[in-house]
């Protein structure tokens, strides 16, 4: 009876909203906001419907919560979301790779670059990254606190809520609606629902902390926190924009010039340091611990890390603007921060490798725990690369070229991808009930796949940036640039195609992964040759 | 635009602005390293491992 009323409360709340934008849509200046407002409206009318329908759709059944104990259906509905955002997005990433390497491939006006390679790097970053994110957050502090989410429905809210903020997102992009705001594309009102999603997700996490039975905040709840506040902060102030219309998608931003380009970066950069790091690395101080059956290594240097983490990276932005308008001083800021932080990032990137200590040997026996240690090695080596590059010097040779993209594709594949694939790997057959994941061979087979696409990745990236900033840079004795750009681009063609070839390997890792999540979840177990080949002597006969 | 706000909230910045940071990130690394507080981590560094699962069947 209860369960029925707080439904008809969400009927009527969905219903409402559906015809709110059904007359904003109605309303609308312009093509692309019309076309939002109706998919808003129909995806509302939708979850209307599903939740009237009774009693035994996929969709009820599905989030058929537990009464007691633990709410984790949004963590299984997040991790199989998680998969399929992780396809999506790395399979458009391996579209545009094809595009730049034969631009014949571009079908406008929707399905340009242009308009495509936000929707690949929101779909990475914020679609896959963000959606794990928010479901490994859910289900560590509730195991942590020993405590259930303060609410079930404020749950769901913030679980769908994210994901119809990343749909407007997506199709908008393919619209052609942008602010070009790197990382931050979507417009005013795509925004605004988010910051709404955003602060009911603050509420939902710092509540369960509140009413924890546990007396201490587990860190990777400072790092799922440092997560949650820092982006709310960054994605209201640098989305701070006046719109033409409020019946119309087009803003334009409060701040102009340098000043403009400053916010854009402290955003930025700042989504790599708290969106991409943070976050993860509170996934890295449960999963991995948990996956190796023993404590972190050192519990003092994951505080020590947390803090100096936090102190630092604010102030790294700068450093994407090196010999800009931006005044010197604030550029040098960013490069010394950048440098310290290699002391933060090193330090975690020991702790979460001498977890293992003692235990090494498992990883021959577990492909999850081997995923594990490859993304913590990744984010040593890229959090050792990007402070090289963030010095003027190297930055004046690396800046605007493919080295940069080689960069953030070995934190973002290495570092970001791989502790996710674990803890995706770790979290389904525990929801689910599972004796064991369906393959550990396939793990395998993922991992080799992932490693081998990251390694051809990162490599063809740094020849191909390093022959562009050369040949960009490259005088004659009377001070002529010897190459023009169009030559430079005929120059990189190859790395191009070979770079296709790197994310296509990527993205069949992450295939196997979703057959192997599909067959676990439909409770099969594949027959293979157990991968523990423990080497056995015989005994003398 | 005034450059008297710019240069004010700048030297604010890096005077009483530095030093608070400093004091605070002084005071937190004290705090963690004290000879006290070795035992407390150790303990807390469990808590992943000790929770009790009433919802899981796989690590029992």
């Amino acid at each position: 009876m209860g369960a029925t009323l707080r439904n008809i409360g969400w009927i009527i709340t969905l219903a409402a909203g559906a015809l709110f934008t059904l007359i904003l849509s109605a309303m609308g200046q312009d093509a692309p906001f019309r076309i939002q407002m109706g998919l808003v409206t129909a995806v509302l009318a939708l979850g209307a419907i599903i939740l009237m329908r009774r009693p035994d759709n996929p969709v009820r059944i599905l989030a058929q919560g537990e009464a007691e104990g633990y709410f984790d259906s949004p963590i299984r509905v997040g991790s199989v979301l998680t998969v399929f955002w992780a396809i999506i997005g790395m399979t458009v990433g391996v579209v545009i790779a094809l595009q730049l390497a034969w631009p014949e491939l571009n079908f406008g006006p929707y399905f340009n670059f242009g308009r495509l390679r936000p929707l690949h790097t929101s779909g990475v970053i914020f679609a896959f990254g963000g959606t794990a994110l928010i479901t490994t957050s859910f289900y560590v502090v509730q195991r942590t606190s020993r405590a259930r989410l303060i609410s079930d429905g404020l749950a769901w809210f913030v679980f769908w809520g994210y994901q119809l903020f990343l749909l407007l997102a997506a199709t908008g992009y393919i619209l052609g609606i942008t602010e070009g705001r790197e990382y931050a594309e979507p417009e005013w009102y795509t925004d605004l629902w988010l910051t709404i999603v955003w602060v009911a997700y603050l509420v939902l996490f710092l509540g369960t902390i509140i009413k924890r039975k546990e007396p201490h905040i587990y860190v990777a709840n400072w790092f799922y926190l440092a997560f949650i506040v820092t982006i709310a902060m960054l994605h209201v102030v640098n989305n701070l924009s006046v719109p033409v219309s409020l019946l119309g998608s087009k803003s334009y931003s409060v701040f102009s010039g340098v000043q403009d380009a400053l916010t854009q970066w402290w955003y930025g950069h700042n989504a790599v340091g708290f969106f991409l790091t943070a976050g993860f690395l509170g996934m890295m101080y449960y999963f991995m611990p948990k996956q190796a059956g023993r404590p972190v290594y050192s519990y003092r240097l994951s505080i020590i890390h947390f803090w100096a983490l936090i102190f630092l990276y604010i102030w790294a932005g700068p450093h994407h603007l090196h010999y800009t308008a931006l005044p010197d001083w604030a550029q040098t800021l960013g490069m010394v921060f950048s440098i310290m932080l290699w002391m933060p990032s090193w330090g975690g990137m020991i702790n979460g490798l001498m977890t293992l200590r003692g235990a090494w040997d498992k990883m021959r026996t577990d492909p999850i725990l081997r995923m594990m240690v490859l993304a913590v090695a990744f984010y040593g080596m890229s959090t050792f690369e990007g402070p090289v590059m963030s010095i003027k010097a190297v930055n004046a040779l690396s800046h605007y070229t493919d080295w940069t993209i080689g960069h953030v594709h070995s934190g973002a594949l290495g570092w970001v991808g791989m502790i996710s694939f674990a803890a995706v790997y770790f979290l389904v057959p525990r929801l689910w009930a599972r004796t064991q994941i369906y393959s550990l061979r396939m793990i395998n087979w993922h991992f080799w796949l992932a490693t081998s696409g990251i390694v051809v990745y990162a490599a063809v990236m740094w020849v191909s940036g390093i022959t562009q900033g050369l040949m960009w840079r490259e005088y004659d004795e009377q001070g002529f640039l010897v190459y023009s750009f169009a030559e430079t681009v005929a120059a990189l063609h190859p790395y191009y195609i070979a770079r296709v070839f790197g994310g296509a390997l990527y993205l069949a890792g992450a295939i196997v992964m979703a057959v192997n999540i599909w067959m676990t979840i439909a409770g099969k177990i594949r027959k293979e040759k157990p991968i523990a080949t423990a080497v056995t002597l015989q005994p003398a006969e | 635009m005034d450059t008297a706000l710019y240069d004010g909230l700048r030297h604010f910045a890096d005077s009483w602005g530095l030093v608070y940071m400093m004091v605070i990130f002084v005071t937190v690394f004290a705090l963690i390293v004290r000879p006290g507080s070795k035992a407390r981590a150790q303990a807390a560094a469990r808590i992943p491992l000790d929770d009790d699962l009433p919802n899981f069947e796989a690590d029992k």
